[in-house]
């Protein structure tokens, strides 16, 4: 599948989450601090809240809803209530434009969970 | 004619309404909120450790502070106004800095959120996995009955028995019976609905490190022959825990069951300061409910700016007792019966069309001022 085109880049602050639909998923783009952007699985994988309302902290996006934390950048399962990692994408900047490929994604399974 | 008394409603999680409610649409459900635009609502979420420090260096001091007064003056009865502050730092802000910590909204840094949510745990008798996973729940499916396994007035409500809240009863033995079964690596059915297992041995092993806590402060006790150490120790959770139930049973306490709009059974009041202070800001409980993501000292900001999209709080905790009481009182006979307030006329209508249940029934209204 080729790149997947989402949004201008300045269409996403600096540290921050939008969301993106494409077909019947749903993704969720970031950019963090220092401009480079990312992708993950857009629904939390503890109760399928959209990440997109969440908060981005550093290399992290809280939760909306319960306040579990995941590595957007690995997609680590970082706080509980979440366990289960989320999945990634390749994301790239072209031109202006963010892009992201959804064919090729990191596993989403089990991490071992988050600390405590 | 004596008045026959409801049936009451069966809130054990592993009892048929949780399948009831997984059926009517109300586990996991899309909740209403009301509008804030996303830059403001960064703003509102973001973490401050310097707030956080401030307050939770205060409260530690002042515990400190009245614990040195309690063992200075212990036996004599200037103890008791050192005890009086000591109980409440202890037994009641506790509660409130296990919440605000365990949803990792109160410092920007991770392990002080941690740190303070354990000891806090221990605090307040908290298992710090269960209660963690608990609240998750609460949050999920507020008020849901089967689902929520924080629902803390039952319909119809044990009144004698939610009385004896106050003064920890039979609280502290329920507390210390659950640390003990947790200890022992057992978790009932009810735990098992939203403790996943792979918790199962962090939830152990915690229960196990309180129990050595308080193993050793009745060793303590027992060496020194002095009740002093489970006064300072364990203690607060009898005679500090007041104030937490006080402003625990306002949250949801009289207003809606099974219902997605946190407006219907979410309470928000107005304090004074120093309940402010210990409560840390959860009196603005609507709000905290739509938007968990808010810190505690952002919460008044939050309330000013959805409050015309909200039933009017209650002005006082007189108030909102008032129709507390007299909401259980009639619940005894009507068990369906609830709150319902009307909303300000700038104000969404409440969600009616998230469920399939009538939330319109309620012949009461409390009328927003």
């Amino acid at each position: 599948m080729s790149w997947l085109d989402v949004c201008d880049a300045e269409d996403i602050d600096l540290e921050d989450v939008i969301r993106f639909d494409h077909g019947d998923r749903t993704f969720a783009v970031y950019r963090s601090a220092d401009g480079a952007v990312f992708a993950t699985d857009g629904l939390c994988t503890h109760e399928q809240v959209h990440l997109c309302g969440g908060l981005v902290i550093d290399d992290t996006i809280e939760c909306p809803k319960h306040n579990g934390r995941f590595n957007y950048q690995t997609g680590a399962a970082l706080r509980a209530p979440v366990y289960d990692a989320l999945a990634t994408y390749p994301a790239r900047l072209n031109n202006g434009r963010i892009e992201i490929e959804v064919i090729k994604s990191s596993n989403s399974k089990n991490n071992n969970g988050p600390p405590l | 004619m004596s008045a026959k008394v409801t049936n009451p409603r069966d809130y054990n999680l592993a009892g048929p309404e949780n399948q009831n409610a997984v059926d009517a649409g109300l586990a996991s459900a899309d909740w209403y909120h009301s509008d804030i635009p996303r830059k403001v609502m960064k703003e509102l979420m973001k973490r401050s450790d310097a707030l956080a420090t401030r307050d939770t260096l205060l409260w530690v001091a002042l515990i400190v502070i009245s614990a040195i007064g309690a063992i200075a003056f212990w036996g004599t009865l200037q103890v008791i106004p050192f005890l009086i502050v000591y109980g409440v730092l202890y037994g009641s802000a506790s509660d409130s800095r296990w919440h605000e910590c365990g949803h990792g909204t109160a410092f920007r840094t991770t392990w002080k959120n941690d740190l303070v949510y354990h000891v806090a745990s221990f605090m307040i008798m908290r298992n710090p996995i269960s209660w963690r996973w608990a609240h998750a729940r609460h949050h999920t499916d507020t008020i849901i009955v089967g689902r929520d396994p924080e629902i803390a007035l039952m319909r119809p409500t044990a009144i004698a028995k939610t009385a004896l809240l106050f003064i920890g009863v039979p609280g502290i033995f329920q507390d210390l019976q659950v640390l003990i079964r947790h200890g022992a690596g057992r978790v009932s059915n009810a735990e098992k609905d939203y403790i996943p297992e792979s918790e199962k041995k962090k939830t152990t092993f915690w229960a196990r490190v309180h129990i050595m806590i308080y193993a050793t402060t009745v060793l303590v006790a027992i060496i020194m022959q002095s009740f002093l150490p489970v006064v300072l120790i364990g203690g607060p959770r009898i005679y500090g825990v007041w104030h937490a139930v006080m402003t625990g049973l306002l949250q949801h306490g009289g207003l809606a069951e099974d219902v997605l709009d946190h407006r219907l059974n979410s309470r928000t009041v107005y304090l004074n300061p120093v309940s402010r202070w210990i409560y840390w800001n959860m009196n603005y409980h609507v709000e905290h409910h739509m938007f968990p993501m808010v810190p505690y000292f952002a919460l008044p900001r939050l309330h000013a700016l959805i409050k015309d999209d909200l039933p009017a709080p209650s002005h006082s905790i007189f108030a909102a007792y008032s129709e507390l009481l007299s909401s259980i009182w009639r619940q005894r006979l009507e068990r369906d019966y609830y709150i319902r307030k009307d909303l300000p006329p700038t104000a969404k209508p409440y969600r009616e069309d998230l469920h399939t249940l009538d939330i319109a029934r309620s012949d009461i209204r409390i009328s927003t001022p």
